[in-house]
């Protein structure tokens, strides 16, 4: 089955991991801005970064079938820098006409800091000036019920955002309920030891039926499996659920979603036209 | 649903069962440790406690058992943060 990883940091991959993507049936992926393992010194440092992501990974994905889009932001680990951050988000809008950016993302928090809410914040306001879409990280363990919580009272307090074009990332079985009545998206990340398993995610679409959610690998420099999605698609087939389900996750759904970035201009490989959900 | 009760059970037992395994010889060696080297500082018997408040969410006979132990594990939300916080 052809799907997308609408969240994976190739930055961090080899290129063998391009070639085994394209094998298991990954047709596009985006990739956020994340935390690079260690805090980068000056906005130059992010402006090579996100060359690299605008530039450099589409080339990578193309020679292997797959097209690359991606999201642009300082995380929320390095928004404890204020300066830096205000620096990186004045460079952001030089960047949001490359023909591969979606959106600013992943945004968010980390320790629910109060430096960190202050950058959300000012995340937002840039997405909302520019008519960005918008890709959001939850925080990790027990970080993140708090910190969801959170960023749903800052995107809802502001009346530009509309929650139909935000994907709320990383949720798990005490966050996602509330994304969804919210009227945003939510991504399940499937990881080895945090966060979601392929089981625990095929169990949040039983219950929440699909609608609304994507699942991606996350998959970058640290424990993490690129090839998470395939994983997932196995687990819903060996429950007997219907092929169309399956795909409205892994396929339709970002399709739907990313389509409503001009620049996502995506063309599904059995028609070689461009397609959207019906 | 695409399997009935009977079926998940039955294709769940043997992992359950390692897992429920591991979880019970995990805390034999907490234990042991405890009585051959030191016992558990403050700090950790919380979290040992957490571990025992886990184990009976799992023994409840409740449909969201899975969300109830996410937040047992998260930190309390707090609606007034913007205030305290100042942001």
């Amino acid at each position: 089955m052809d799907y997308i990883d609408p969240h994976i940091h190739m930055v961090s991959r080899i290129t063998d991991d391009y070639a085994t993507l394209a094998r298991m049936g990954c047709v596009a992926m985006s990739e956020p801005a994340f935390w690079a393992g260690f805090d980068r010194g000056s906005a130059c440092g992010f402006r090579d970064y996100f060359r690299q992501l605008t530039e450099v990974e589409p080339k990578r994905a193309a020679q292997f079938g797959i097209q690359h889009f991606t999201w642009l932001c300082i995380n929320a680990k390095e928004a404890e820098n204020l300066s830096l951050s205000r620096d990186v988000i004045a460079m952001i809008p030089e960047f949001l006409d490359k023909p591969n950016v979606l959106g600013i993302g992943e945004i968010g928090l980390n320790k629910n800091t109060k430096n960190e809410a202050t950058i959300f914040l000012e995340h937002l306001d840039l997405a909302a000036k520019y008519e960005q879409l918008i890709l959001i990280h939850t925080p990790h363990l027990e970080d993140k019920y708090q910190g969801t919580r959170m960023i749903l009272d800052m995107l809802c307090d502001d009346s530009r955002i509309d929650p139909s074009r935000v994907l709320v990332d990383h949720v798990e079985e005490h966050t996602i309920g509330e994304v969804l009545d919210r009227g945003f998206w939510a991504g399940m990340t499937l990881y080895p030891v945090t966060k979601c398993t392929p089981e625990r995610s095929a169990d949040m679409i039983e219950r929440y039926a699909g609608e609304r959610l994507l699942a991606n690998s996350a998959g970058d420099w640290g424990p993490s499996k690129p090839t998470a999605i395939p994983d997932l698609i196995f687990e819903l087939r060996r429950r007997g659920h219907a092929e169309s389900l399956i795909r409205k996750v892994v396929y339709d759904n970002p399709i739907e979603f990313f389509s409503q970035s001009e620049n996502f201009r995506f063309t599904p490989r059995e028609s070689g036209e461009a397609r959207l959900p019906s | 649903m695409t399997r009935n009760a009977d079926r998940i059970l039955d294709e769940s037992f043997l992992e359950i069962r390692a897992k429920l395994l591991e979880v019970a010889a995990t805390l034999d060696r907490i234990d042991r440790a405890g009585e051959d080297c030191e016992k558990l500082s403050s700090e950790r018997i919380a979290k040992r406690q957490q571990i025992d408040e886990a184990i009976a969410i799992c023994s409840r006979h409740e449909s969201d058992r899975a969300e109830q132990l996410q937040r047992l594990f998260s930190r309390p939300y707090a609606a007034d943060w913007r205030k305290t916080m100042q942001v």
